[in-house]
């Protein structure tokens, strides 16, 4: 998983409320054996003016030009900005996959639905929680910015903004920590990587024949 | 040192690590992998950039999406009409191949049903760990093991780590004593069990197999029972070590021969619960009681006995249950009140990981011996669970009596199970089937499961109804 530490990036807005995965990620794209290349997908009925399939070479689809995602401007976009209870609905991870894998490395929104919200801290994309006025200013300036961008500072717990002023924002210690170093499950498991060995080596010598037997 | 059950003794073996939160890094010994949920695992570690973690534990084959009509699968995987499930097969293989690890593919020896492969090559031993994408995963218990299904994300961190973290289970003991009655199988002991205590009675324990029903059966009768733990809530199921454990580990593939059977033979036998364990929980059944079981409805929970009538709405008291039985009546087209075998079988399966060993096969072809499938069944099936099993069975000429009796002899796959693949029942049609779930559009949309033992589906397929098999058994006595 990648780390994410500061991140510097263009703002795009995806501004209403309540948006679900299947509007982040339509069920059939769900088929896939995959679990990147979900980018070219994401929000894909409201991106396309035609019905999206799995496989399909998107860069031929006829574009919806009212989708601000499309403008010129929010073109590279990496900081989504959102509205309350992004990402409800189902649980598919495929939510957070097609967020990080069209290149978003953070989400601003006032709240998030539950499952969401973790299923992006073990995809190394961060959910960033402010107030319903706080999200009003930055949407204000990003709508009167062309190329409006933001920092992210995790360590400091802050987004700053262009002039220079910053609203901090709460996150759980130990998510905070696994964030910062790239930790995702798995990686969290192998920080033990010497501890499974020892447990190995020992095993091996007391009942041998359990190992090296499949080949 | 306290008494401890043979789940104890298996966690305490495996514990590499303990969390203050509660949960716990155990090691896995063995990982079987299929198809449907090993590509987006495969694909996280390429992601990630890792590899697995070690290869010797690593055991994989195609089972649930593959083709079971013989034309088709000597095709190969280009065979496989469907294209999603094509895609997943050649994947695992692309995936198997990439990564080094083992796999027995589609029409190799030694492919099946991932439960009944595992067992019959030697992969899966007494004492091990055994994990696998899947549910039915608790099979392997029947080697006293810790076997359970894990999900897709569980199975890229034991591919990349060799360990799952997870909690201790509570410990349950279900005792049958006694002594089968004749036509009375494996399946009928679990089923009775499963309509006795729920299918939520074992949530959140192992369940420990015991008593003198469980010592007189055979290891394959065993894995029947363990298969089916899910359906009563509980993610492990598993018997103790006795010699007919050590007998049917020796000589199978991967297992260790000579002095190191020896050896291992020895530490097996201590897998045994330690006579004052104390269990959680405790039911006990009387073997004597058991009839032949028959599933009526939509739950495992919803099962009869086959002389018994199907359950009415007005006899239920309690007003969620009577809800659920009014909803499965309705689902299943059925009248309460009225004989369970008093119902018409369109379609007969008997396979999967559930029933789809030599002996079950067996069951089946003494069975449909010198009969024919009643003209009223549109199709019945048999399929193997593996390729060893399809082998030993055509060795023995069972394929010949079933196909003379006009059921269809089939190539290794879960088939008919789970409806991932072309084997399906049409809407509204009632199947006699072998497998493990009998939920809504478990087998195919609007079909209709009777969960029942082998002998009682090739019953069920001759007569054209359900029947108790007993009156064959007696037939032939």
């Amino acid at each position: 998983m990648r780390a994410f530490t500061q991140h510097q990036g263009v703002v795009g807005p995806m501004d209403r409320a309540n948006v679900d995965t299947d509007m982040i990620i339509p069920k059939q794209f769900l088929k896939s054996i995959k679990r990147s290349g979900f980018g070219p997908n994401l929000f894909d009925e409201l991106r396309y003016m035609d019905e999206g399939q799995p496989g399909q070479d998107c860069s031929q689809r006829p574009t919806n030009s009212e989708f601000p995602l499309n403008f010129p401007r929010f073109k590279g976009a990496s900081i989504l900005l959102a509205r309350k209870n992004f990402g409800c609905g189902s649980s598919r991870e495929h939510a957070p996959w097609a967020l990080e894998d069209y290149g978003f490395r953070a989400v601003i929104a006032p709240s998030y639905a539950d499952i969401f919200y973790n299923n992006c801290f073990k995809n190394g994309l961060l959910p960033v929680v402010l107030s319903e006025q706080q999200l009003d200013i930055l949407f204000d300036e990003m709508s009167a910015t062309e190329g409006y961008q933001l920092t992210i500072d995790l360590a400091e717990q802050k987004v700053v903004r262009p002039c220079g002023e910053s609203f901090s924002f709460d996150i759980d210690e130990f998510r905070k920590d696994c964030l910062i170093k790239g930790l995702d499950e798995i990686g969290l498991t192998l920080q033990s990587a010497q501890v499974i060995k020892d447990y190995e080596k020992t095993r091996e010598a007391e009942q041998p024949w359990v190992f090296g037997a499949i080949k | 040192m306290s008494a401890k059950t043979v789940y104890d003794k298996l966690w305490d073996s495996h514990l590499v690590k303990q969390n203050k939160d509660g949960s716990a890094l155990i090691y896995i010994d063995r990982h079987i992998l299929h198809e449907v949920t090993s590509p987006q695992a495969f694909e996280g570690l390429r992601i990630a950039g890792r590899l697995p973690w070690r290869l010797d534990t690593n055991l994989a084959t195609p089972d649930h999406n593959i083709s079971t009509d013989p034309l088709e699968r000597a095709a190969g995987v280009a065979g496989i009409p469907d294209a999603t499930s094509r895609i997943q097969v050649q994947t695992l293989d692309d995936n198997c191949d990439h990564f080094g690890i083992k796999e027995f593919k589609m029409n190799e020896m030694g492919q099946g049903i991932v439960h009944v492969m595992g067992p019959e090559l030697g992969a899966t031993m007494p004492g091990l760990t055994v994990v696998c994408g899947d549910s039915h995963t608790a099979t392997h218990g029947a080697l006293a093991c810790l076997a359970h299904g894990i999900g897709t994300s569980e199975v890229e961190h034991v591919l990349a780590s060799q360990t799952l973290v997870t909690q201790k289970m509570k410990n349950m003991r279900v005792t049958v004593e006694g002594t089968l009655g004749s036509g009375v199988t494996p399946k009928d002991v679990v089923l009775a069990i499963i309509a006795k205590i729920g299918t939520a009675g074992g949530n959140g324990h192992a369940i420990e197999f015991s008593g003198a029903v469980f010592r007189d059966m055979s290891i394959e009768g065993r894995m029947t029972v363990c298969n089916m733990a899910i359906e009563a809530g509980a993610r492990v199921g598993l018997v103790a070590v006795d010699e007919k454990t050590v007998d049917y580990c020796r000589g199978r593939k991967f297992m260790p021969a000579d002095k190191m059977f020896d050896k291992a033979a020895a530490y097996w036998r201590t897998l045994v619960t330690d006579k004052d364990a104390v269990f959680d929980t405790e039911v006990v059944l009387n073997g004597n009681d058991i009839a032949p079981q028959v599933s009526w409805g939509t739950s495992p929970e919803m099962v009869v006995p086959v002389t018994a009538n199907i359950p009415r709405v007005e006899d239920q008291t309690d007003p969620v249950k009577r809800s659920g039985v009014e909803r499965a009546l309705e689902y299943m087209g059925l009248e309460g009140g009225t004989p369970i075998s008093a119902v018409a079988v369109d379609r007969v399966f008997i396979g999967s990981c559930t029933n789809s060993r030599i002996e079950d096969m067996r069951a089946a072809a003494a069975i449909v011996k010198g009969h024919t499938v009643s003209t009223t069944v549109k199709q019945a099936l048999v399929v193997p669970g593996s390729q060893m099993v399809k082998e030993q069975a055509e060795a023995e000429g069972l394929d010949a009596i079933f196909t003379q009796a006009g059921l269809d002899w089939r190539e290794p796959g879960c088939s008919m199970c789970l409806a991932m693949n072309a084997d399906k029942l049409g809407v509204g049609e009632h199947c006699a089937s072998t497998s493990n779930r009998n939920f809504e559009g478990r087998q195919g949309n609007g079909g209709r499961t009777h969960l029942m033992s082998p002998a009682m589906a090739a019953a069920a397929a001759i007569t054209g109804h359900i029947v108790d098999v007993r009156e064959f058994v007696g037939e032939q006595s």
